[in-house]
């Protein structure tokens, strides 16, 4: 494998890594039935203990 | 010593493992200690023994009086949280912060007037700087984030730590590495990596200590009884994993001896410039940044008592942020022996890291509608919202130094010094410090601050220091950028070097003095925080908001 093999590897594939790693992120904040388990999870420090 | 016969008189698993390491430590650094011939590694073999026994003999000491200990235990929770290493590291951080900061000052007058080097090695500006850079970033930011982490996992998991011993380990061991390095720093011990100058010995012993810390981290973790993972958590977990990755990549060194303090590094060239600044920026990316937001996602909540803005925001925040930062490194390395390709990769992720620092900058910032009216008469919180806003203008200016053209001109300046400057007093301390007032009552069980005038006042005297030091390093930077680059009608260069260093002379006197301003915030947090600890409360009408006491300083 030459350097520029790697070189190309990673700005094309590193690309399509990136937007899939993001879209996961968004897609998992934004499910629906996560919500109740976020609301719950922003009352965290607030709780008294 | 009468032995109790309780339960709780038995030796825990951790303290003999510890104890146990310490032994061989000690036999270890002594050992060195006789066979040396290199100065700085004989006095810090010595330092290491020394230090090894002090902890032998705290973990006997702890040991029999255990019973006494846990009786003393903080009587506000139901849960017995481990909250004595957390006040440690609290005084710790008050103390190193100071000290770093009048460091930072010596320095900055000592570019302003050179005389004040004083013609001695010890203290001249080559081995102050990385003394001051050190004991801010690391161990005042990093005591900070010690104090802060062992609080807010404990209280958002609702568990205790783990273990007896462990997380004490990390307390001392921390305050050892640091010991080690700056007094290394003062003799000449250094790798010459920028924030990374501790020798080969000091980056190993740095490395056990973060493993336990990441052990005793996790440990809380899986003892949770809350089953969501608070977010605030998220973020500690990847300043810890991150910061144990970046400083063992770029520490892989060979040392000339086991009994010498000099080591060299296993990269070479550009290939060690790049795994530099790889660590270099993530340690920006991931000590004073991802640290420090998960400060503000706990304590910006608990100040203003409203939940996080957005949950789900500070989610994607998290995500895209530590995706990105990893990449942007490149960008300290435009227009140099760098792949064209690599260094505008770095440009490209540096600019698209406006879009998650801006988010988290306005997840943090929203937490306050409905709130904001508490500005007016919660000076703590009013720090914590300026350091966000500053956490946005220097995310904002980060990005725009990156972009190649307008490296050409910043890179190697003093802007560059004005913009770090800019994140490490108006984000990174400024956080801490609201961070600390609001943990001081906490710890200590007062109901309030020793005295919120003083707390107004610090917040006024140290902004005013601030706005000094980032403006007058704008001028002096832009200044600095464009002699360097002007040529006459001949083509020669217009200004030789030394015109361009007496240009910058006035804005340093400005830069120093700002930081004269910003070391006697810091006093005055001090003895606040101080007679807060000791239950003192000034008298002071609490009717009159703090900022409508005239300020000295608040008409700029």
């Amino acid at each position: 494998m030459e350097y520029n093999d790697v070189s190309t590897f990673s700005q094309t594939w590193g690309l399509v890594y990136l937007v899939v790693m993001f879209l996961g992120g968004v897609i998992y904040a934004l499910w629906p039935k996560n919500k109740s388990k976020f609301d719950h999870a922003a009352q965290i420090p607030l709780e008294d203990d | 010593m009468t032995r109790e016969t309780t339960a709780k008189a038995k030796m825990p698993l951790d303290g003999w493992v510890i104890a146990a390491a310490l032994v061989i430590g000690t036999f270890y650094a002594t050992l060195t200690a006789a066979r040396t011939e290199d100065p700085v590694m004989s006095v810090h073999a010595y330092v290491f023994a020394g230090a090894f026994l002090l902890g032998i003999f705290g973990i006997i000491k702890a040991y029999f009086d255990t019973s006494e200990s846990l009786a003393t235990q903080s009587a506000d929770a139901p849960i017995e949280y481990d909250l004595k290493v957390v006040k440690a590291g609290v005084i710790a951080s008050v103390f190193w912060g100071i000290a770093g900061f009048i460091a930072g000052d010596t320095i900055a007058f000592q570019l302003a007037y050179p005389d004040l080097n004083f013609d001695t090695s010890f203290i001249n500006f080559g081995r102050l700087r990385p003394l001051h850079t050190s004991a801010v970033i690391f161990a005042f930011g990093g005591n900070v984030l010690l104090a802060t982490s062992f609080y807010v996992v404990q209280r958002t998991c609702k568990a205790r730590l783990p273990g007896v011993f462990s997380s004490w380990f990390v307390f001392w061991g921390y305050q050892l590495f640091i010991v080690v390095a700056a007094t290394g720093y003062l003799m000449g011990a250094t790798q010459g990596k920028e924030y990374a100058e501790p020798e080969w010995y000091t980056d190993i012993w740095l490395t056990i200590v973060w493993v336990v810390y990441l052990l005793v981290f996790l440990g809380t973790l899986w003892k949770r009884r809350e089953p969501h993972i608070y977010v605030a958590n998220w973020f500690y977990l990847a300043f810890i994993v991150t910061v144990a990755m970046l400083h063992i990549v770029n520490n892989l060194t060979v040392p000339v001896s086991w009994t010498s303090s000099k080591s060299y590094i296993l990269f070479a060239g550009v290939q060690d410039a790049l795994t530099q600044w790889w660590y270099g920026h993530n340690a920006v990316g991931f000590f004073l940044t991802a640290g420090f937001l998960a400060i503000m996602y706990y304590f910006v909540p608990k100040r203003a008592n409203r939940p996080v803005y957005s949950y789900r925001l500070s989610i994607v925040h998290f995500w895209s942020l530590i995706f990105m930062y990893i990449w942007a490194g490149p960008h300290h390395l435009h227009y140099t022996a760098l792949p064209d390709w690599a260094q505008t990769l770095g440009m490209t992720f540096s600019i698209m890291l406006w879009m998650p620092s801006w988010g988290g900058m306005i997840n943090g910032l929203m937490t306050l509608s409905g709130a904001w009216d508490k500005l007016r008469t919660d000076p703590v919180l009013r720090m914590l919202v300026v350091s966000i806003a500053f956490y946005g203008m220097s995310t904002f200016e980060g990005p725009v130094m990156s972009i190649k053209a307008v490296n050409s001109l910043s890179h190697y300046t003093d802007w560059t010094v004005g913009h770090v400057h800019s994140g490490a007093l108006g984000w990174v301390a400024y956080v801490s410090f609201g961070a600390l007032y609001c943990l001081v009552p906490w710890l200590w069980n007062r109901t309030q601050l020793y005295s919120l005038k003083l707390v107004s006042y610090h917040f006024w005297i140290s902004t005013f220091g601030i706005l000094l030091y980032i403006t007058s390093m704008w001028v002096s930077g832009i200044l600095q950028g464009l002699m360097w680059r002007a040529y006459d009608d001949l083509g020669f260069l217009e200004y030789s070097f030394v015109e361009t260093v007496e240009a910058m002379n006035p804005f340093y006197w400005i830069r120093a003095i700002g930081g004269a301003f910003f070391v006697i915030g810091s006093l005055i947090m001090a003895y606040n925080l101080w007679r807060t600890a000791r239950g003192d409360v000034r008298t002071e009408s609490r009717s009159l908001a703090p900022e409508a006491v005239p300020s000295p300083v608040a008409a700029e």
